[in-house]
């Protein structure tokens, strides 16, 4: 033990720094970085052997000089993504057509699809996005009625008029299932759902029957369920029966075209797409014929019609002119169809085909409308009003029935039409008596600049129209859709708003006003001031308070905090608003609250660019992110948590008093009272704190006064008492460490001892093993990393004037001595060694670094013997400790293998930072020079490259001892 | 071992008219070789005439007379005795369609009393241990375009209670005014039948309005006739309580087969009558019958 002799080589810190430069300056600047980008210059060459890869001219111009024309190389990415990207491709292509049909379809008629869409333009909504509209808009209430009949819900007793009802759709029911021979019969009310169910089952055995060569079986099916379209018994599901029903229509339809597209030649590809009937083969023509004749040959009007309607397209097999005849006799037969509902139904779908096939024929759109608005006065008939008072069904109710019918065809009408066109449709519309329902239409489906533009006349057509009719919250929410997308002229805004506010706070009901208000609300952020906005946020909490109305309407509620959101970024004005935080108190469901605060956070994040002190924001953001920071339960997730406190921790962050630090401190303490529960929110809170003890030492430039004196350790106790709340264990030790630092920085040396304390009484706790990402890791290289990072720090805290010699790092080492390190592992050794280079460094007679008005050692003992003595002593014992380690390795077959590296790593430090003109030092790092070499598992490239740096140390003034060395060094020999 | 026999006509609509040469193949597919003692095709076009039931006690007196009877019959061979290869053959043949003497095709109809059938038939005679093997193949004839420039003779129709005959209680009638047109009586077959209606006013709801489309088929000879009406078929062409004051389309496509030209014979008639029906809600029933011509061009 005692054969051991530390004595720390002398270092003159400047010198070496100059000698480790070879060129003397900093890095030239004609060097190239590392970590420059390449850019790559246009050579010239490239032009004269174009056809060499650019992979070659690459080679030889990664020089760094961009001064030439040096164009970057195309970013392949960039490229990719230069016009539409092939996923967002496909999914405009996968809209356009039905759900149902894509797998059925082959990938050539996918291709033919795209191709027809074109024609009509990406700008036309399909009816794929409607689609779902309709199924959802006119599900829900018919589903509760329905769920009535199912007998779940007791409490209600059927009203005679909806039994009789389900009576109907048992029998509808079982006619479905008649026309399938053997097949079983259910005898339930069926809900929505099931109904649903149903025809997507047949839309199954439609396409088996097929499969299957059954085309007759295949035919009927069709009819069948085309006939259920002429009954409107459960008017409200009419539309939904609608969707539904053409949906297997459409795969009807696609399946004859299929059919009769691949009986024209042998292979079909060979057919082009712009095909003419004179391409197409007899036999293919025959077979179109037959389907023709077929068809016409059907019993009743309305399956007649649809089915017809649904092979239109064939009729390109045919002749030229074929489509542009039947359309219109098709149009002309609708006609005959007596229920208003179920003509303006038909009429939608063969516009809808008459669009995907023949979009340029707009004369029979058009025909279809002026037909429809001569039928009009049908809607008010008595058979109808009879069916109404039957099915227990109210006006205004029905009416909405229509719309998306109507919509659908209007938007047919007036896709591309010119403004005459759409004048002249509007003037007829507005001669028919009683049009609310046509101009909810024409608002809704006419182009958003025509309906804008017009808009005060839209305004006063409205008012015209009679109240029992069709529900007025509608007209003002269609209007409301085109003003949002469009922007009416500037010197009517005030008025429209005026005129449109005063009938939408007229409505009664609060579910039909915040529907309404939701459209408008977009309006009136787009073009006025918060006065406004703030009004009408006044307006909806007094329609919305009055029997809590508010929990039924949430996600309209919170449509309308987004579109405020999105046109209110500056949030001294949003949070002006006098309304605005009773307007966020309705939020009284945790998670829409929540969720609401999420959105306003994400946008403060996201627009707040200059940090605030603006005590209205920070009042009403800090109760924002109170209720973000109160939905945290035991039950929350992780991922949950961590996006929580980033929000918060966003927010923090944007929070800066200038130079009243006093008040930020207590924000702190507020923010950390506040948000105990997330605790990187407390983490960023100690950092910030840090900062801030930072920023005031740098606005004293160093020299606190008393009062800046007493704030910084405010600050530091700040920190350390946050610090103890958080459960990570390494996030405590750096923020220990860190905040000792910035307390060192401003002498606070009490605070910054306390701090390095706590940091080594926790060494201890630290667990062998965490949970990284969820799994088990061994924590041992993050401990090594700390421990490093802390002797570090160590070099230039100066000892307690109370506590002995090398508190500290005393302390340290005993900690190192205690902890139960991993059993096969040599981090305990690994640690006294990397004490060694912190003990020779303080025994120097200048640091090499220091803490400006911060006393360290070197002045405290001023070289004093005694202290070196106890540094040495220091040493020595580690080296002893070492040196016994490595004696146990030996000593077993398994371990004799670690035995190598250790003793280099001990040898190295020897050489760095040991006296080697000490001949026990000397002869020590040669043992271990050959110790390590012993076991032939040293590596020998460093090996080399050490002797290489003796030897060119042992060049260097006063090292002549070390040119000795080198000779009794050897080098293993390759064996 | 199993034969079997088919016969392909070029045409894929299988239609010929008189003077024209029936083209196409027969088909024999079999695993083995097969021996056969030749192969003909026989060529038959029959009117079959039938008297229905309630015709059938009085007019016993022609049940002779109704017989078929046979517009044409011819016979080819289309192979020699011999032996087919396994596999797939297909021998070719033509085969003219002509008659004898002074005999008309009539066009190809299938009706109730009245049926007018081409077909032809492919005869395998194979040796005493075999079964002889036989096909049949139904083929069109349409018969030759009428020379004479076609007339439309369009027909207007106002329908009221007045107007009705048939009635037992005019005084019960509700009131009613239908207006129409149709733009022919005298059709060409391949074109539908087109016209317009348009229910001024009715005092009862409208259930629905249908074309009914009728054969008046005779049988019969000098001694007696037997005429029956019975439906082809009954197309809707307007459902529920139509708009009234509006006009809506009459359109109805003629069906193939069955329907033929008007054809007037010494042994039968073939006619075309169409029926529109209106049933108002209280299922009052309203026909008007039209007559047509049905011709081809």
């Amino acid at each position: 033990m005692a054969a051991v002799q530390w004595r720390s080589r002398e270092r003159r810190y400047q010198a070496e720094l100059q000698a480790s430069r070879p060129d003397g300056g900093p890095l030239g600047a004609a060097d190239p970085h590392p970590l420059k980008p390449i850019t790559v210059r246009d050579v010239d060459l490239l032009t004269v052997t174009d056809a060499k890869p650019r992979r070659g001219t690459r080679k030889g111009s990664t020089s760094s000089s961009s001064s030439s024309s040096s164009s970057a190389a195309p970013d392949p990415l960039s490229s990719m993504l230069d016009g539409t990207d092939p996923l967002s491709m496909f999914a405009a292509a996968s809209v356009g057509e039905p759900p149902g049909l894509a797998h059925s379809s082959s990938a050539g008629d996918v291709g033919r699809r795209r191709k027809e869409e074109e024609a009509v333009g990406a700008d036309f909504e399909p009816w794929a996005a409607k689609r779902g509209e309709i199924l959802a808009r006119f599900t829900t209430t018919e589903k509760l009625s329905i769920n009535l009949f199912m007998g779940t819900d007791k409490g209600k007793a059927p009203s005679p008029g909806s039994s009789a009802v389900s009576e109907k759709v048992r029998t509808r029911l079982e006619e479905l299932d008649d026309q399938e021979e053997g097949s079983q019969r259910e005898l339930l009310n069926l809900s929505q759902q099931e109904y649903a169910n149903r025809i997507e089952e047949l839309n199954q055995s439609l396409k088996e029957a097929w499969a299957t060569d059954q085309k007759v079986k295949a035919l009927k099916i069709v009819i069948q369920c085309s006939k259920l379209l002429s009954d409107t018994s459960v008017i409200q599901f009419y539309p939904s029966k609608f969707v539904l029903i053409t949906d297997i229509l459409d795969t009807f339809g696609c399946l004859v075209y299929d059919r009769i597209w691949t009986m024209c030649s042998a292979d079909p590809q060979t057919l082009p797409d712009s095909f003419t009937a004179a391409d197409v083969n007899d036999t293919a023509k025959e077979t179109c014929l037959n389907w023709f004749f077929k068809i016409a040959s059907i019993r009743e009007l309305i399956p007649r019609l649809y089915v017809e309607a649904a092979i239109l397209k064939c009729n390109r097999f045919l002749n030229k002119t074929g489509i542009q005849e039947t359309l219109p006799r098709l149009t002309a037969m609708i006609r005959g169809i007596g229920d208003p509902l179920v003509a303006v139904y038909a009429r939608a779908y063969l516009c809808r085909v008459g669009m995907e096939v023949a979009p340029q024929l707009k004369e029979s759109l058009n025909r279809n409308f002026f037909d429809l608005l001569s039928a009009f006065r049908q809607i008010h008939g008595d058979s109808v009003q009879n069916q109404l008072v039957l099915q227990h069904v109210e006006i205004p109710e029905y009416l909405t029935l229509y719309s998306p019918a109507i919509h659908w065809i209007l938007q047919c009408v007036a896709y591309r039409a010119p403004d005459p066109l759409l004048t002249e449709m509007m003037e007829r519309c507005k001669k028919l008596g009683n049009n609310a329902l046509l101009l909810n239409s024409v608002m809704w489906a006419f182009r958003a600049e025509f309906v804008a533009a017009r808009a005060t006349d839209f305004i006063g057509m409205i008012k015209d129209c009679d109240e029992a009719g069709f529900p007025k919250h509608l007209l003002f929410g269609s209007l409301g859709r085109s003003l949002a997308c469009a922007d009416p002229p500037e010197a009517e805004r005030l008025s429209i708003l005026n005129e449109a506010w005063k009938v939408i706070t007229k409505i009664r009901s609060p579910q039909d006003y915040i529907h309404c208000v939701e459209i408008w609300v977009e309006f009136t952020c787009r073009h006025f001031t918060k006065r406004e906005v703030n009004t009408v946020l006044a307006d909806i909490i007094k329609h919305l308070t009055p029997d809590r109305a508010f929990e039924d309407a949430y996600p309209q509620l919170q449509s309308v905090i987004r579109k405020i959101l999105t046109y209110f970024h500056d949030f001294s004005v949003l949070f002006s608003m006098e309304r605005f935080l009773p307007f966020l108190d309705m939020f009284q469901k945790d998670s829409v609250r929540v969720e609401v605060c999420r959105t306003i956070m994400e946008v403060f994040i996201k627009h707040q660019l200059e940090p605030t002190r603006d005590p209205v924001i920070l009042n009403a953001l800090l109760h924002i992110c109170k209720a973000i920071h109160d939905s945290v339960n035991a039950l929350t997730l992780e991922d949950e948590k961590r996006s929580l406190s980033l929000l918060i921790s966003g927010f923090i962050r944007m929070v800066w008093f200038g130079r009243d630090f006093e008040q930020q401190l207590s924000f702190c303490v507020e923010a950390r009272a506040t948000f105990c529960n997330l605790e990187p929110v407390l983490v960023q809170l100690i950092h910030t704190v840090n900062q801030l003890a930072m920023e005031t030492r740098r606005m004293m430039r160093g020299n606190h006064s008393r009062k800046t004196a007493a704030f910084v350790r405010a600050c530091a106790a700040y920190s350390f008492i946050t610090i103890p709340s958080l459960s990570s264990i390494f996030c405590r030790l750096s923020l220990y460490l860190l905040s000792g630092q910035v307390a060192l920085a401003n002498q606070c040396l009490s605070q910054a001892d306390a701090f390095f304390k706590a940091a080594v009484s926790l060494l201890p706790e630290v667990p062998r093993s965490i949970s990284v990402d969820g799994k088990l890791r061994s924590s041992e290289g993050l401990l090594l990393d700390f421990i490093n990072n802390f002797f570090a720090m160590l070099l230039v805290v100066p000892d307690h004037p109370e506590h002995g010699v090398l508190y500290l790092v005393r302390g340290v080492l005993n900690m190192v001595q205690d902890y139960t390190w991993e059993d096969n592992g040599d981090a305990k050794v690994k640690v006294y060694i990397s004490a060694l280079p912190l003990l020779a460094a303080m025994s120097q007679e200048t640091y090499l670094y220091s803490i400006p008005k911060v006393d360290s050692n070197e002045t405290l003992y001023g070289g004093d013997p005694k202290f070196l003595t106890e540094i040495n002593k220091l040493c020595e014992t580690l080296i002893g400790q070492v040196l016994d380690y490595l004696k146990a390795l030996g000593r077993e077959e398994q371990t004799v293998r670690r035995q190598g590296p250790l003793a280099f790593a001990l040898f190295s430090c020897l050489l760095a930072h040991g006296d080697l003109r000490n001949n026990k030092l000397n002869q020590l790092a040669i043992n271990l020079w050959n110790l390590n070499h012993k076991h032939g598992c040293s590596d020998t490239r460093t090996s080399v490259r050490t002797l290489e740096y003796i030897k060119q140390q042992a060049q260097q003034p006063g090292m002549a001892h070390i040119a000795d060395m080198v000779q009794r060094l050897t080098l293993q020999s390759r064996t | 071992m199993s034969i079997t026999l088919d016969i392909r006509l070029k045409r894929a609509n299988k239609v010929y008219h008189e003077g024209e040469v029936l083209a196409g193949v027969v088909v024999l597919a079999s695993k083995e070789a097969v021996q056969h003692q030749g192969i003909s095709l026989t060529m038959e076009g029959l009117v079959n005439l039938q008297l229905s039931s309630k015709s059938v006690g009085v007019f016993e007196a022609f049940y002779n007379s109704v017989k078929p009877i046979q517009l044409i019959n011819s016979n080819i061979e289309v192979a020699k005795a011999g032996k087919i290869p396994g596999g797939k053959t297909e021998i070719p043949f033509e085969f003219p369609l002509t008659t004898k003497g002074n005999k008309v095709l009539y066009e190809t109809y299938h009706g109730v009393f009245v049926n007018i059938q081409y077909v032809l038939r492919c005869d395998m005679r194979r040796s005493l241990l075999a079964k002889d093997l036989s096909r049949t193949f139904e083929f069109m004839v349409h018969c030759q375009p009428q020379k004479a420039k076609l007339v439309p003779t369009p027909v207007d129709f106002t329908i009221t209670p007045e107007t009705l005959q048939n009635v037992q209680e005019r005084s019960l009638l509700p009131r009613f005014l239908i207006r129409g047109h149709l733009n022919a009586t005298n059709c060409v077959i391949t074109e539908p039948l087109t016209g317009e209606l348009m229910v001024e006013n009715s005092q009862v709801p409208i259930k629905s309005i249908e074309l009914q489309l009728v054969r008046v088929e005779t049988c019969g000879c000098a001694e007696g006739y037997a005429r029956d009406a019975t439906e082809i078929q009954n197309i809707q062409i307007a459902e529920g309580d139509i708009c009234h004051g509006l006009s809506i389309p009459i359109y109805m496509v003629f069906p193939r087969l069955f329907t033929c030209p008007t054809l007037e014979t010494t042994n039968f008639k073939v006619e075309v009558e169409v029926n529109i029906v209106i049933v108002l809600h209280d299922d009052h029933l309203i026909t008007e019958n039209f007559p047509l011509k049905l011709c081809r061009v």
